[in-house]
């Protein structure tokens, strides 16, 4: 048998999360005694999924695939998983793998958890940790279906390179007009620039910016580090900056390696958001702040004064190790 | 039009979490309830429904008697009718499940509920509703005008928003950008009155399996003490991030 992946793709070239995806599915298959079949859809290099411990990889090409689609994405990966008697499916923690997992579940009839942050605990049962209450903890979580997916929470079992043979092989799917009943007309994406999804470093900032025309420095900082902006909710609320920056237990998770606070107080809704990410620094003016006893790092000072040597100290960091 | 809010009950985003029984409950001692964030959001957004284009709203949860302040309030907010299902609620299938049963009665043109709970973070229920129901889905919506039977909603995605189609019967997951966080209301004296007056109907649960089982409970390891730099001294915070975190 085999465990299913779904493996993302933009505009032909695979995203991070699908490196992962697959080197998790390589874990549980290993556990299982089963092979890695990843689905790609409109990939153009798909060999280099053997990399991560794919033994064969099936690829659908189809025009009306083209923009990601939930309804049509969750029934090509159910038509795969029936097609392989896969019984194990795996898929990431992107905003279009969440959309497409309930869909998937119900059509496969499957018990689903999504966030999982390690291997499995055990496999028979299938056991898996992932987290919980936003954060604030963890649940080992029991599928007790007989098919299962598991979504692999970003950047928190990593990419791991195997080096399998790997086979490609072209698969037809169906696609039904009625799986267009919603549908994209525009999309409105920052290019060249790393998101929250899947940055490795994220610098953001809090109301301690004092307004919106502060941001400058911030935006520089990330631009020297190639790291995604974010802000806390206040600052999103007050419209200083756009909601997709908001970062939280209301807003998007954040599991980058590394996460710079920045006149952020520290709210436990703010930590739960951001508390699985690996390395976090704060900057702020008030050693009481909470955002002290969460961080790896801390700065105690002014942002307006520490930021802008940060800055330059790190370009000349960057200009030595280039 | 009429509409469905998908209402999960829980804990306070202030709550601080704990287990009990040996690690394999969530510990409720103490801990205040209230609507789920990204369902309020939703909820507000029908109530703009009701008031502008004349819409009924419906709440629904899946819970035992306790939730039902939970719901009472929603309809303090301005929801018409309330229902509840009376069952534990045991996973996000499960609850899913429960929910479409009784929105397949009920002829609803818009199911609303939120992109995840806060408390188990499932994320599963809308689109497990919109499948099983056969209706459309859009799910992180952050913005929703309807028209007729003319939908346009607005997703956010990794790295921006992308703008949607569709038509009803719609579910949308739905969460922060639905309506602007001033527009949040808190019931007032007359909402909680007329409140007590609206029907709460208590359902029973339709047979359904589950298929995910919490076993265990874990909360974060304790982390050590920061570490302090000196705002001065900015070059050994670059060197502890490249040399002992390796995270530049
Ligand atoms: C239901 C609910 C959900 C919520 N969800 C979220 C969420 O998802 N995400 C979120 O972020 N919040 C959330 N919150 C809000 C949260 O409770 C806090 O209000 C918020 O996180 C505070 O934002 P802040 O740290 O930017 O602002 P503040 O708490 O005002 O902190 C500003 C900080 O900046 C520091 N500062 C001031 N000047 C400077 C300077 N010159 N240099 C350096 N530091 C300076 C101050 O010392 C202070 O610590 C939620 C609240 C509720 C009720």
């Amino acid at each position: 048998m085999s465990v299913l992946v779904y493996t993302e793709s933009d505009k032909g070239n695979f995203k991070k999360n699908a490196f992962e995806a697959v080197s998790y599915a390589y874990e549980v298959a290993q556990q299982l005694g089963d092979t890695v079949t990843a689905l790609a859809i409109n990939a153009s290099d798909c060999s280099v999924l053997g990399q991560y411990g794919a033994n064969k990889v099936k690829h659908v090409s189809n025009e009306q695939l083209t923009n990601f689609n939930a309804k049509a994405y969750a029934n090509a990966i159910a038509e795969a998983a029936i097609s392989e008697n896969a019984k194990t499916i795996i898929i990431s923690s992107s905003a279009d793998s969440k959309f497409l997992s309930g869909i998937l579940a119900a059509k496969l009839n499957a018990g689903y958890v999504p966030n999982v942050v390690a291997a499995p605990v055990s496999t028979s049962p299938l056991v898996v940790k992932r987290t919980a209450f936003s954060n604030k903890g963890f649940a080992h979580t029991e599928i007790t279906s007989e098919t299962r997916i598991i979504g692999v929470s970003n950047n928190s079992f990593g990419v791991v390179e195997h080096g399998v043979q790997v086979d490609v092989e072209d698969f037809a799917v169906q696609v039904n007009d009625k799986d267009f009943g919603a549908k994209s007309v525009e999309v409105d994406k920052v290019v060249g620039k790393a998101t929250i999804a899947d940055a490795d470093v994220v610098v953001s900032a809090g109301r301690g910016l004092k307004g919106p025309e502060n941001w400058g420095m911030i935006e520089e900082l990330a631009d020297v580090l190639g790291a995604a902006t974010a802000c806390s909710k206040p600052v999103s609320d007050l419209g200083w900056r756009p909601h997709g920056e908001h970062v939280g237990q209301t807003g998007k998770p954040v599991a980058s390696n590394l996460y710079i606070a920045i006149g952020i107080s520290g709210a436990i809704q703010h930590l739960a958001g951001v508390s699985a990410s690996k390395t976090k620094v704060v900057i702020n003016t008030d050693p009481e702040a909470p955002f002290f006893k969460a961080a790896d790092y801390g700065v105690v000072g002014d942002a307006f004064e520490v930021v802008p040597q940060l800055i330059e100290k790190l370009k000349e960091f960057k200009a030595q190790n280039a | 039009m009429k509409i469905l809010v998908c209402i999960s009950n829980v804990p306070d985003t202030t709550s601080k979490i704990n287990f009990t029984e040996g690690d394999t409950k969530f510990d409720t001692n103490g801990v205040q309830f209230v609507i789920n964030p990204n369902d309020e959001f939703g909820l507000t957004r029908a109530m703009w429904f009701k008031e502008k284009q004349g819409a009924t709203v419906h709440v629904a949860t899946v819970g035992g008697a306790q939730t039902e302040p939970t719901i009472r309030k929603a309809l303090a907010i301005g929801a018409d009718e309330a229902i509840r299902i009376n069952a534990e609620p045991t996973d996000g299938f499960f609850v899913a499940r429960q929910l479409a049963e009784v929105a397949k009665n009920g002829g609803y043109d818009l199911i609303i509920a939120g992109r995840e709970s806060i408390d188990y973070n499932g994320g599963m229920v809308p689109g497990i509703i919109a499948t099983l129901l056969d209706m459309n889905f859009v799910n992180t919506c952050v913005s929703l005008e309807i028209e007729g039977t003319d939908a346009k909603a607005v997703r956010e995605i990794d790295g921006g928003n992308e703008t949607i189609a569709t038509s009803l019967p719609l579910v949308i997951g739905g969460q922060k950008g639905l309506v602007e966080e001033s527009d949040l209301r808190i019931p007032n004296m007359r909402g909680i009155m007329m409140a007590r007056k609206k029907a709460l109907h208590v359902v029973e649960a339709t047979d359904a399996p589950t298929m995910t089982a919490d076993v265990k409970f874990e909360k974060p390891a304790a982390k050590g003490p920061v570490k302090l730099v000196d705002a001065g001294n900015i070059d050994e915070l670059i060197s502890l991030l490249h040399n002992e975190a390796k995270a530049i």
